[in-house]
């Protein structure tokens, strides 16, 4: 099965939306590319899905404008779309076998009855579950639910296609593959798809790129590895995997900048203006100085060792410097020496491993 | 952000208008239907008792006459006195049955789950004189005790005959209501109670009676209004100095104009709003099941051998006690004859070919009206469930409040409304009065019948999740065509089965159609079986389409069960 129609783009221009009193969605701006997977990352209550449901036509009318290819689909009722949308619940009818959830779009746009039986063994095919058309949904598992909830949204050849948490239903093995299996499905169609995710995992493996949402704001938007290499706030330097932040004020002082943290550590840095900022690096990018020398163009951090957790691949230090807790990570070999909690030691960052964020 | 003046709210934008258009005429026109036939009339009801008869005139002296005439004041005492007594009999009924099957493993608890709803499906004044051939003044128990002690218990003389009919007939509103309520604790609340010291009465004192009280003051009040409603028993049973009674004798003999129906009729609506809000009161802010997860009920324990007979002698002599007017009513409806006697003289088949061969308009009149009264309760019980649910139409919630009104509303009140309402109303091309048509007796049934219906519809429409009419809306199907082939197919067995509780407690009912029979050929089952009951020569009869009506009632019951499950297998929503 192919689709026929080309990929369009979607657009969103200043989207706001209101709960009653609530704004849930504040001034979002988005531009979407033909073919790209796309995902939404966000914490629970950040309008990740308020987004998607209101470019579906869910939920409350928006302000500002949602472009599907060309066509302004602000005010329009969500059956006059054409956008396809799979649901977290999966949301496929109990009343009705497989092969009828499946042709029920088509039956809605009066596709010929011979053609409709076509293209349901196509979408049904497509998804490797044509042996099951005549079962109910509550006779599958939750895997084969969510394969039957895609065919039937793909079925349509909608112009883009929505995808709100799919896998959160799904064991953690299944997951995996499921993600592997719906991003080779996208591909194959070439659909403009946006994926839902409160999972950075899921949104780093599977989306070409991804915007970052918090409290309603698009704080980010670009390919998962600059949205982790080079975030652009706190908020996203601590939402995407685990970070050493430290926060404080950069003063200039003879063309030289340094930073003064809230609990009075002080740092060299390279080129920044001053005002409020944090400073942003990995624990697994800040090594233990082993009796080592530091090399150059790194900065060093003296601390107590206050806890120490062993991951099974890595151990991880809480080291306290300065007040700040501090975590690294040690990459863990059998007869690898452990430092003791409690232990005095040094830590060394490479320059180009740190980042500066400010606000 | 100038683009878009209109208001956030997506049913007030343009494009959504249409999609509303539909549901806010059906919203109104149901408004308007319910208007009529159920606010009006009870309006009216209310205004006049509150009017001089001859001028016309707001005035108190209804209510005046009415407290100083001893006869009034008297009826007044004994309602309230045969409903909190049903009360009592009833809970002492019911508290040992809802305890023993929450508490214990035992077998028997299926049987009082299932045997002890079946009082509900008799109408209690079938049973009344049923119950005088086991438990009145010559009956099977008080001539065997005479005959070997020499004594004699008058069970059924006049107020004692209403309370026990009552409460044989509506402890299951306290056993359902009581089971619910001590199943839904959650196990670890009581384990948390053990775990912090506390055992025995202490913990069933503390913890378990607090939490199982709503359930049961729920069903109490249930009961309470019921029995103070009722009109069948106690003219049956010949306990005139009750107010429904009166309410009915007065109309039907004094006449429409008579001041004293209007004023009983507000005094039963007073009575049954105040058992309502008692019983919400009762339910308010304490709905345990659902703010806990799990449930499971009591910690059950295992009994042993003399305690499983001690609870078993126990069942037993409840449910034949409650049994009793089913096993009398048989009997009765195959005798020869039976009177002055244990059990009857002799067996026949005769009173059901007699029944067959005089009252079949009885049973078809009764089937007719029960079936459009059934219709038009989950027509209108779906429209209004999804108009409150799933749109924002305004007055939604009103209309919802109205239609569960009706069950405020007593059968004698709305029957007095409709006979004051529409009889100066003709029919259409004749010169018949509209409140002696036999239409009017099914809107009276369907009216009375719609909460339970609605509630059926509500209960339905809220096992359809939101997104499988997202998921259809998505795909390019409208607001219509998602109710017609998503929303009421899952909606279906829920739908039904509202239709049969609505159709087998409205083959039954009596105090609204009693007051609109207008001539005999009109007449349903339970006007016949108390028009038969009159004479001593019909009981036998009587009997017969009493069994007649059980069996309706049961069967449909029992279909509704059986659909309820079925679709909840068939879409995979029991586990």
């Amino acid at each position: 099965m192919t689709i026929h129609s080309e990929s369009v783009g979607i657009k969103i221009e200043n989207v706001g939306l209101s709960f009653g009193e609530t704004e849930v969605l504040k001034g979002v701006n988005l531009d979407i590319q033909p073919g790209e997977f796309f995902a939404f990352l966000g914490p629970s209550g950040s309008g990740k899905s308020t987004l998607l449901r209101a470019i579906a036509g869910f939920g409350p009318t928006p302000t500002g404008r949602i472009l599907v290819g060309d066509q302004d689909v602000t005010t329009l009722p969500p059956w006059k779309r054409n956008v396809g949308m799979v649901f977290q619940s999966y949301a496929l009818w109990p009343h009705m076998t497989v092969r009828k959830n499946v042709a029920f779009g088509l039956e809605e746009r009066k596709v010929p009855a011979n053609e409709i039986d076509k293209r349901v063994d196509e979408a049904l095919e497509l998804v490797d579950l044509l042996h099951l058309a005549e079962r109910r949904p509550s006779e599958l598992s939750g895997g084969q639910q969510q394969r039957i909830a895609l065919a039937r949204t793909v079925v349509v050849e909608p112009r883009i296609l929505l995808l709100d948490e799919p896998l959160s239903n799904l064991d953690a093995n299944l997951r995996v593959q499921m993600r592997r299996d719906i991003l080779k499905l996208q591909r194959k169609l070439g659909l403009t798809t946006i994926f839902v995710t409160h999972d950075q995992e899921e949104a780093n493996t599977t989306s070409d790129r991804m915007a970052v949402l918090s409290d309603g704001v698009i704080q980010q938007v670009g390919q998962p590895v600059e949205l982790y290499d080079a975030p652009v706030n706190r908020f996203v330097a601590g939402f995407l995997g685990s970070a050493n932040i430290l926060d404080g004020e950069i003063q200039v002082m003879n063309g030289a900048p340094s930073f003064v943290s809230d609990k009075g550590l002080t740092l060299q840095l390279a080129n920044q203006n001053s005002g409020k900022a944090s400073v942003v690096f990995r624990p697994q990018n800040t090594t233990v100085l082993h009796d080592s020398q530091a090399p150059a163009d790194s900065m060093v951090l003296r601390g107590t060792v206050v806890y120490r957790e062993f991951l099974g691949s890595l151990i991880r230090y809480g080291v306290d410097v300065g007040g700040h807790l501090v975590a690294v990570d040690e990459l863990h070999r059998i007869g690898r020496q452990h430092v003791e909690e409690g232990a005095e030691i040094a830590l060394c960052v490479a320059n180009k491993q740190t980042v500066v964020v400010h606000g | 952000m100038t683009s878009t003046t209109s208001t956030r709210k997506g049913f007030l934008r343009p494009d959504f208008t249409s999609a509303q258009w539909g549901p806010g005429t059906v919203a109104a026109l149901i408004g308007m239907f319910l208007l009529f036939v159920l606010v009006l009339p009870v309006a009216k009801v209310i205004f006049v008792a509150f009017q001089d008869p001859t001028t016309g005139a707001l005035t108190l002296n209804n209510f005046i006459d009415f407290f100083n005439a001893s006869l009034f004041r008297e009826s007044f005492v004994n309602s309230f006195y045969v409903s909190a007594m049903s009360v009592v009999i009833a809970t002492m009924i019911a508290m040992p049955l809802a305890y023993f099957t929450t508490r214990f493993n035992f077998a028997g608890a299926a049987i009082i789950q299932t045997l002890g709803m079946i009082p509900l499906i008799m109408p209690p004044f079938v049973g009344a004189v049923a119950m005088q051939l086991f438990f009145g003044g010559n009956g099977t128990i008080n001539l065997l005790l005479d005959q070997y002690f020499g004594f004699t218990v008058p069970f059924m003389e006049g107020l004692n005959g209403v309370i026990l009919v009552q409460s044989v007939h509506f402890f299951p509103f306290i056993l359902i209501n009581l089971s619910a309520s001590l199943q839904n604790i959650d196990r670890s609340m009581e384990e948390a109670a053990l775990n912090l010291g506390s055992s025995g009465m202490r913990l069933f004192r503390r913890i378990v009676f607090p939490l199982g009280m709503p359930g049961y003051v729920a069903g109490a009040s249930l009961v309470f209004l019921k029995v103070f409603d009722d009109l069948g028993t106690p003219l049956l049973l010949n306990v005139n100095n009750m107010l429904a009674p009166q309410a009915y004798l007065r109309i039907s003999s004094v006449g429409i104009s008579d001041p004293v129906g209007y004023v009983i009729s507000v005094i039963l609506v007073v009575f049954s709003l105040f058992s309502m809000w008692v019983s919400f009161l009762a339910m308010k802010g304490k709905d345990y099941a659902t703010t806990q997860k799990g449930g499971g009920g009591l910690l059950r324990r295992d009994l042993k051998l003399w305690e499983k007979l001690g609870c078993y002698t126990v069942i037993a002599l409840i449910l034949l006690f409650v049994l009793a007017p089913h096993i009398a009513l048989f009997l009765l409806s195959i005798s020869t004859v039976w009177s002055f006697s244990p059990l009857p003289d002799g067996y026949t088949l005769d009173h059901y070919a007699e029944v067959f061969a005089t009252a079949n308009t009885f049973i078809t009149n009764t089937l007719i009206y029960a079936g459009l009264a059934g219709l038009i309760d989950i027509i209108l019980g779906t429209a209004i469930a999804y108009i409150v649910w799933r749109t924002g139409i305004w007055g939604r919630k009103a209309l919802d409040f109205v239609a569960m009104g009706a069950l405020a509303i007593p059968g004698v009140v709305l029957g007095i409304g409709y006979l004051r309402m529409f009889y100066d109303i003709d029919m259409p091309f004749s010169d018949v009065p509209l409140a002696t048509w036999w239409g009017i007796m099914v809107i009276a049934l369907a009216v009375r019948r719609l909460p339970y219906a609605l509630r059926a519809c509500v209960a339905a429409l809220q096992q359809v999740s939101l997104s499988l009419e997202e998921a259809a809306e998505s795909l390019g199907a409208s607001k219509w065509t998602t109710i017609r082939r998503i929303v009421v197919p899952l909606m279906a067995g829920g739908i039904l089965a509202g239709f049969v509780t609505s159709f087998a407690t409205a083959a039954v009912e009596l105090s609204a159609t009693i007051m609109l029979v207008a001539k005999e050929d009109d007449a349903p089952l339970a006007y016949g079986i108390y028009v038969f009951m009159q004479s001593a020569a019909g009981r036998g009869p009587g009997a017969a389409l009493g069994i007649i009506a059980v069996l309706i009632v049961g069967i449909g019951t029992y279909a509704s069960h059986l659909i309820i499950e079925r679709t909840k297998r068939a879409h995979g929503l029991k586990k």
